[in-house]
C-alpha cells in the first residue's frame, strides 16, 4: 500500500488496529506519519483538527497499552511539533499522570522535557515537580538527572567561570536534600550518582599543555587538554614557525589515526638550522580557541614549554573546585554513615573521591585503606577498583614529580594495574614501573617521546604496543613477565636507539629460536639478554 | 411487617456490631436462613456512626432506655412445660458516665444574614437548601425517621436555652460555663437581629473579622456531614478486616483514605513520626545519622525472625529496655515505643514488641504510607458492608439509588424491610433484616438443654437452629458473674489540627503515653472533613483508652494538653497555638471482648455470644471472633467466600439487566472518587 501509495484514512484505520494492540512496530508509526502528511495538504482546517484530536486520543490509548513504547512517545513528539497551536499544558498534564503510575519512565521523562522545553515552562516550576516526585520516592534517576539539568539553568554562572556549576547556597541545600537520602538508604545508587554530580565539575577548559621539539628528531610534538582528532575534517591546528605558517602533516605517536592527548609532525631542516639565536614555535588550536609558544634556543637539543600543572587542573575530574569546607563537611558525614554502614560501597567510593578532591597526598595512606575495605565488601568490582586505585596512585606520583621538577618517574611497588595519564609523561626520560601488575605497555606510552630508560620487571606484561616510535629509547628492561612469544616484541623495531634489552624470566625465552629471531628483528640493540 | 415475619430460620442474629454482621453475612453465602435483628432504630449497635443531630437523639434514647420497664410478663405465657426462658434485657448498659460539654459560641455573630433567616424562617431555609432536600428525599417516612424528626426539632429551636435543655438529660452534664455563655448569647443576638434590620448585610459582615468562628448553629445545620463513631478503629492495611473485605468482595461497599500521618506527643510538642522510607527521607526533625539509625532499626525488625542473634539474649526484659541496647537515640526509642509499635514501657517485652513494630511495617506502603485506612462516613459503615452484603442484588431501581446518593446504608435497609422484603429473597441469599425489633426471650427446651426460638416483641415464636446474641442483650441475671472492663472514650470537634501541615486535609493518629503507672496509653485519631465525617473547617478528634476512672478523668489530661477551650474573649490578631474546643464529648463504654463464655449464666450450647467493640485499634479480635462463631455454626465451610458472579444467578431478564448498569455506574462512581481515597480492588498492583 505504502508503495502504491495508497495513503489514505483507511490506512489510518488498519495500523490503528495492530497497533492498539501492539504499540511497538515503527513501520506502521511511519506509515502513519506519512498518511497523516498526506492528509494536511488535503483536509480543511477542522477536518485536520478533528483528525489531530483522534489521533492524540488514540496515542494515549496506545501508551495505556504500554506505556514504555518508544513508537508511541516519538509519534506523540512529532504530532505536537506539527500542530499551529499545540496544547502544552495538556501534555503537561499527560505527563504528570504517567509519572504518577510509574514514577520512573524514562520515556514519559523524555517526553516532559520535550514539552517543557517546548512551552518554555519555568525551570523552577520543572523544578517543583522533581521535588514532588523525589518526595515520594527518592530513588529516581531520572528526577535527580533532570534536576541536574534544571538547577544548573535557574542559577547560571557568570560567563567567565566554569559552566554547569552551582552557586554554594543552591548546592549546599542539594546536599543536604541527597544526604538526606543516603542516610535513609544508603544502598539507594541513584543519589549517589547525583551526589557525585554535584561535588563534580565541568570539564576542564579546552587547552595546549605542553609543546616540545626536538632537533635531533626534527619533531614538534603537542599534548592536549582532552583526546582530539587533528585532520583536515576535523580539529584544524595551526604551526607558526618564526610567525610564519608552515603546512605540517600531524600524526599520533603510535601511528593510528583516532582521537589522541597527544599529536606531533616532522620539521624541515630550514625551521631548525641554527643561523637564528633561536626559533619560536607557535601552535593556534582553533577550535579548542587555545595556543601556545616554545622557543627552541641556538646550541640546544629540545625546547618545550608546559603548564606548570597543578593537582586540580590535571585530575580532579571527579570531585571538584568547590570550597574545600563543603568537601570536609560532605566528607565527615559520609565518615559517619561508614561508621553505621561499614560495608556501604557507595559510602566507601564516595570517601576516597572526596579524600582525593580535598589532599590527595594528605589522605594516600587512608585512602588505600579504604580501598582494601571496598575490595573486601565489593569483590565483583575488584578489578575496576584496582584501575582506579591505579589510576589515583599515578596521579600522586605524578604530583610529587611535578614538585621536584625531575624528568624521572618511579612507579615501583605499587600494585598499579593499569597505565593511565602518560600525556603528562612527554618530558621523562626515566621510567620504572617494576614490581606492578600491569599486563601490558599500551598503546599510550607511545607519548613518552624523550624517554630513554624504561624499566618495568617483575609485572605480567604479555604485549608492549605502547614500545613504539620511542626516539631516544635505548635500555628496556622486561625481566620476570609473560612475554609468550618472540613476536609481541615487533614494536621495539621501530625505536631506532635501543642498545639495551632484558627478557629475562619471560616464557619466550624457553621458546626454540628465540634468539635467532631477535637478532635479525633488532639488528641495533647491542646486547640481548634472554 | 412483623406478621410476615416467617416461623422459622437456621440462624438468628441479635445484634447489628461488626462481628454479628459479618456472621451474619458469612451464614448467609452459605446458604443459611438468617433472621437478623436489632432492638435499636439503627445499624451497628455499639459499632454505629451517627449525625450531629444523630449523636444527639442517641444520648436522648440512652436515657430514656433507662426508664424502660423490662419487664413485660406477656411472653411468659408462652412458654410451655417443658420449656424455660432467658429473659433477655431492653436495657442498654455498656454506656455510662456521658458528658457533654459545648464551647462553640451559640450565638449568630457571624452569619448574621443567613442566621437570621433561620430565625424567622426555618421551614423555608431547609426547602431551600438542595442537600437539605436530597436529605429528607430519601427518608422513608416521619415516624421512622428518628434522625431527621430530631433534626429538625433542633433546628427549630433558636439555638440557645432550648437546644440546652434537649441536652440537660439525665447523666449528661452541661457546665456552668455555657449557660453564663448562653446568658451573653440572648443578649448578643438580640442586639444582632436590630442590626441586622438596620445595616445592609455587606457592610455588616465587612465589620465582621476575617476569620469566620464556627459557631454551634452551623454545627447544628450542618449536623448531616458528620460521622461520628462510637468506637474510634483504624484498619490495618494488612489486617484481617481488610483481607475479609477483599476475599469476600463486600469492599465494594465501602472506600478508604489512608491516614496520611503518625504522630507523636513529646515534651508537649505535637510532632510527626517518620515511618516510612519517604518520611524518613523527608523528615525536618531527624538528623543525618538519626534516619540511618531508625531506617536501620526498621529494616531489621521487618525480619527479625532471621536474625536470632540480635534479641535472643533481650526476650526477657521489656520493648523499651531492649530499645535502649539499640543503636537507637531517645527520640526513635520513644517514636517506636510509643507510635510505631503502639505499646509502652512495661506492658510488652522484645518479642511483642517486635512483633507489633514488624505489623506495622508490613502494613505501611501496602496503600500508602502509613500502615492504616479510614472508612469514609466512618466506622460505622462497616457493619452495614456486611449487612448490605448479604442483601439481594437485584431490588427495584428506587432503592438502588438511595444506595448510592446516600452513605448512610441504615436508612436504605430499613425502608427495604420495611417495606420490600420478599420471600423470595430470602430463598436466594438466606438474610432477612429487622430494626427496632426487639427479642423478649429466647426458649429454651429443659430436656435437650437446647435453646429452640425466640419470642419477639410482638410475641411471635421464631424457631432456629443457632442463635448469637450481642452481649449487651442479655439481662443481668446471665451476666452477673461477668467482670467487664471499660473503654473511656471521648469526641471532639475542634477547629484546627493538632499538627499545622500545608495540607488541612491530614488524617492522623497520636498515641499519648499513660502518665502514671497503672494509667493507660490515649489513642488519638484526628479526621478532617474530607473523611466524612465532619463539616468543612472543623477536625472530628477521637479519643480512646482503658479505663481507670470515668471517660472525663481519664481523658481530660490529654485534651487538656492538645486543645484549649473555645475562648470567649479572643482578639483576632492572637495567634493561638493548640486548636480550640467546639465541643466534646466523654462516655464510657463497657468493653465485653476478653468475656469468656463460661462467665455466663446458663447458656445453652446453640446459643453463642458476640462481644461489644474492644478498645484496640483494629479490627482483627471482631474478625477472629466471627470466624470462630462461623465455623461452629456452620463447620467446614468456607468464610465469606467470594460472592458468585451476579451473571451466574438465574433471574428474570429485566432485573438482570439493570444490574449489570448498576455495576458499571458503581465503578464508574468509583473511579472519579477524589485522589487518595484507597480502593481495595486491586490491592496487589497499588503495592508495586
Amino acid at each position: 500500500m505504502r508503495q502504491a501509495g495508497e495513503l489514505d484514512e483507511s490506512v489510518l484505520e488498519l495500523t490503528s488496529q495492530i497497533l492498539g494492540a501492539n504499540p511497538d512496530f515503527a513501520t506502521l508509526w511511519n506509515c502513519r506519519r506519512e498518511v497523516l502528511q498526506r492528509l494536511e495538504a488535503q483536509k480543511s482546517p477542522e477536518e485536520l483538527a478533528a483528525l489531530v484530536k483522534t489521533e492524540l486520543g488514540f496515542l494515549e490509548s496506545c501508551l495505556r497499552v504500554n506505556p514504555k513504547s518508544y513508537g508511541t512517545w516519538h509519534h506523540r513528539c512529532w504530532l505536537l511539533g506539527r500542530l499551529p497551536e499545540p496544547n502544552w499544558a495538556r501534555e503537561l498534564e499527560l505527563c504528570a499522570r504517567f509519572l504518577e503510575v510509574d514514577e520512573r519512565n524514562f520515556h514519559c521523562w523524555d517526553y516532559r522535557r520535550f514539552v517543557a522545553a517546548q512551552a518554555a515552562v519555568p525551570p523552577a516550576e520543572e523544578l517543583a515537580f522533581t521535588d514532588s516526585l523525589i518526595t515520594r520516592n527518592f530513588s529516581n534517576y531520572s528526577s535527580w538527572h533532570y534536576r541536574s539539568c534544571l538547577l544548573p539553568q535557574l542559577h547560571p554562572q557568570p560567563d567567565s567561570g566554569p559552566q554547569g556549576r552551582l552557586p554554594e547556597d543552591v548546592l549546599l541545600k542539594e546536599l543536604e536534600l541527597v544526604q538526606n537520602a543516603f542516610f535513609t538508604d544508603p544502598n539507594d545508587q541513584s543519589a549517589w550518582f547525583y551526589h557525585r554530580w554535584l561535588l563534580g565539575r565541568a570539564d576542564p577548559q579546552d587547552a595546549l599543555r605542553c609543546l616540545h621539539v626536538s632537533r635531533d628528531e626534527a619533531c614538534l610534538t603537542v599534548s592536549f587538554s582532552r583526546p582530539v582528532l587533528v585532520g583536515p575534517r576535523t580539529e584544524t591546528l595551526l604551526l607558526m614557525v618564526d610567525e610564519s605558517p608552515l603546512a605540517v602533516e600531524w600524526r599520533t605517536p603510535d601511528g593510528r589515526n583516532w582521537p589522541g592527548h597527544v599529536w606531533l609532525c616532522d620539521l624541515p631542516a630550514t625551521s631548525l638550522n641554527d643561523q637564528l639565536p633561536h626559533h619560536t614555535f607557535r601552535v593556534i588550536w582553533t577550535a579548542g580557541n587555545a595556543q601556545k609558544e616554545c622557543v627552541l634556543l641556538k646550541g640546544h637539543q629540545e625546547g618545550w614549554c608546559r603548564d606548570s600543572a597543578t593537582d586540580e587542573q590535571l585530575f580532579r575530574c571527579e570531585l571538584s573546585v568547590e570550597k574545600s569546607t563543603v568537601l570536609q563537611s560532605e566528607l565527615e558525614s559520609c565518615k559517619e554513615l561508614q561508621e553505621l554502614e561499614p560495608e556501604n560501597k557507595w559510602c566507601l567510593l564516595t570517601i576516597i573521591l572526596l579524600m582525593r578532591a580535598l589532599d590527595p597526598l594528605l589522605y594516600e595512606k587512608e585512602t588505600l585503606q579504604y580501598f582494601q575495605t571496598l575490595k573486601a565488601v565489593d569483590p565483583m568490582r575488584a578489578a575496576y577498583l584496582d584501575d582506579l586505585r591505579s589510576k589515583f596512585l599515578l596521579e600522586n606520583s605524578l604530583l610529587k614529580m611535578e614538585y621536584a621538577e625531575v624528568r624521572v618517574l618511579h612507579l615501583g611497588h605499587k600494585d598499579l594495574t593499569v597505565l593511565c595519564h602518560l600525556e603528562q609523561l612527554l618530558l621523562v626520560t626515566h621510567l620504572d614501573l617494576s614490581h606492578n601488575r600491569l599486563r601490558a605497555l599500551p598503546p599510550a606510552l607511545a607519548a613518552l617521546r624523550c624517554l630513554e630508560v624504561l624499566q618495568a620487571n617483575d609485572n605480567a606484561i604479555e604485549s608492549l604496543d605502547g614500545v613504539t616510535n620511542l626516539p631516544r629509547l635505548q635500555e628496556l628492561s622486561l625481566c620476570n613477565n609473560r612475554l609468550q612469544q618472540p613476536m609481541v616484541l615487533q614494536p621495539l623495531a621501530s625505536c631506532p636507539r635501543l642498545v639495551l634489552l632484558n627478557l629475562q624470566g619471560n616464557p619466550l625465552c624457553q621458546a626454540v629460536g628465540t634468539s635467532e629471531y631477535l637478532a635479525e628483528l633488532l639488528p641495533l640493540v647491542n646486547s640481548i639478554l634472554v | 411487617m412483623a406478621d410476615n415475619l416467617p416461623s422459622e430460620f437456621d440462624v438468628i442474629v441479635i445484634g447489628t456490631g461488626l462481628p454479628e454482621s459479618i456472621i451474619a453475612a458469612a451464614c448467609s453465602r452459605s446458604g443459611q436462613r438468617v433472621l437478623h435483628v436489632d432492638s435499636r432504630s439503627y445499624y451497628g449497635g455499639n459499632w454505629a456512626s451517627f449525625s450531629f443531630s444523630g449523636i444527639l437523639s442517641w444520648l436522648k434514647e440512652h436515657q430514656e432506655n433507662r426508664d424502660i420497664v423490662n419487664e413485660d410478663p406477656a411472653w411468659h405465657e408462652q412458654i410451655l412445660e417443658n420449656e424455660e426462658a432467658i429473659a433477655l434485657s431492653r436495657k442498654d448498659k455498656t454506656i455510662q458516665h456521658v458528658e457533654v460539654f459545648c464551647y462553640a459560641s451559640r450565638d449568630l455573630h457571624e452569619e448574621v444574614e443567613e442566621a437570621g433567616a433561620l430565625q424567622k424562617n426555618h421551614a423555608s431555609v431547609i426547602s431551600e437548601n438542595p442537600t437539605e432536600a436530597v436529605h429528607s428525599a430519601y427518608l422513608p417516612s416521619e415516624d421512622e425517621s428518628l434522625c431527621t424528626a430530631s433534626c429538625e426539632m433542633l433546628t427549630e429551636q433558636t439555638p440557645s436555652s432550648d437546644l440546652e435543655t434537649a441536652l440537660e438529660i439525665n447523666n449528661v452534664k452541661v457546665t456552668g460555663e455555657t449557660k453564663k455563655h448562653d446568658d451573653k448569647t440572648c443578649m448578643k443576638s438580640a442586639s444582632e437581629e436590630e442590626t441586622s434590620k438596620n445595616v445592609p448585610t455587606t457592610e455588616g459582615t465587612a465589620l465582621q473579622p476575617k476569620k469566620t468562628r464556627i459557631t454551634y448553629s452551623q454545627i447544628i445545620k450542618e449536623g448531616r456531614r458528620f460521622n461520628i463513631d462510637l468506637v474510634s478503629k483504624l484498619l490495618y492495611s494488612r489486617g484481617l478486616l481488610i483481607d475479609l473485605l477483599i476475599k469476600s468482595n463486600v469492599s465494594r461497599y465501602a472506600e478508604f483514605k489512608n491516614i496520611t500521618r503518625i504522630l507523636a506527643f513529646r515534651e508537649g510538642r505535637v510532632e510527626q513520626v517518620p515511618c516510612s522510607r519517604a518520611d524518613v527521607f523527608n523528615s525536618k526533625q531527624l538528623t543525618m545519622v538519626e534516619k540511618r539509625m531508625l531506617m536501620k532499626f526498621l529494616t531489621f525488625c521487618m525480619e527479625y525472625e532471621k536474625h536470632p542473634e540480635e534479641y535472643k539474649a533481650y526476650e526477657e526484659i521489656t520493648f523499651s529496655e531492649y530499645l535502649k541496647t539499640q543503636k537507637l537515640t531517645p527520640n526513635l526509642q520513644y517514636f517506636v515505643l510509643h507510635s510505631i509499635a503502639m505499646t509502652s514501657e512495661t506492658a510488652s517485652n522484645t518479642i511483642d514488641g517486635l512483633k507489633a513494630t514488624k505489623n506495622f511495617l508490613h502494613c505501611l506502603g501496602r496503600y500508602g504510607n502509613t500502615p492504616f485506612l479510614f472508612p469514609l462516613y466512618g466506622q460505622g459503615e462497616l457493619p452495614q458492608c456486611f449487612c448490605s452484603d448479604s442483601l439481594p442484588r437485584n431490588s427495584s431501581p428506587s432503592t438502588k439509588i438511595c444506595f448510592h446518593q446516600s452513605s448512610h446504608f441504615a436508612w436504605h435497609f430499613f425502608q427495604l424491610t420495611e417495606h420490600e422484603f420478599s420471600p423470595w429473597m430470602c430463598a436466594v441469599f438466606g438474610g432477612i433484616y429487622c430494626l427496632r425489633h426487639s427479642v423478649q426471650c429466647l426458649v429454651v427446651d429443659k430436656e435437650s438443654r437446647k435453646c429452640k426460638a425466640i419470642i419477639d416483641q410482638f410475641g411471635q415464636r421464631i424457631i432456629s437452629k443457632h442463635f448469637l446474641v450481642e452481649d449487651s442483650y442479655f439481662s443481668e441475671n446471665t451476666c452477673s458473674h461477668v467482670q467487664y472492663r471499660q473503654i473511656s472514650r471521648s469526641v471532639l470537634i475542634t477547629d484546627r489540627s493538632i499538627l499545622k501541615t500545608d495540607s488541612d486535609q491530614q488524617i492522623s493518629i497520636l498515641t499519648v503515653p499513660g502518665e502514671e503507672p497503672g494509667t493507660f496509653a490515649v489513642r488519638v485519631i484526628e479526621l478532617c472533613s474530607s473523611t466524612m465525617t465532619c463539616m468543612k473547617g472543623t477536625y472530628l478528634v477521637h479519643l480512646t483508652c482503658t479505663s481507670s476512672k470515668t471517660a472525663r478523668e481519664d481523658l481530660e489530661p490529654v485534651v487538656q494538653k492538645l486543645f484549649t477551650p473555645y475562648p470567649e474573649t479572643e482578639t483576632e490578631n492572637e495567634e493561638v497555638e493548640k486548636p480550640r474546643l467546639l465541643w466534646a464529648l466523654y462516655f464510657n463504654m463497657r468493653d465485653s471482648s476478653d468475656v469468656s463464655r463460661n462467665s455466663y449464666n446458663d447458656l445453652p450450647s446453640n446459643v453463642y455470644v458476640c462481644s461489644g467493640p474492644d478498645s484496640g485499634l483494629g479490627n482483627d479480635n471482631a474478625v477472629k471472633q466471627a470466624e470462630t462463631l462461623f465455623q461452629l455454626i456452620c463447620p467446614n465451610e468456607d468464610f465469606c467466600p467470594p460472592p458468585p458472579n451476579p451473571e451466574d444467578i438465574i433471574t428474570d431478564g429485566d432485573s438482570l439487566q439493570s444490574e449489570a448498569s448498576e455495576a458499571s455506574v458503581i465503578l464508574e462512581a468509583n473511579s472519579e472518587t477524589p485522589k487518595g481515597s484507597a480502593s481495595l480492588g486491586n490491592p496487589e498492583e497499588a503495592s508495586q
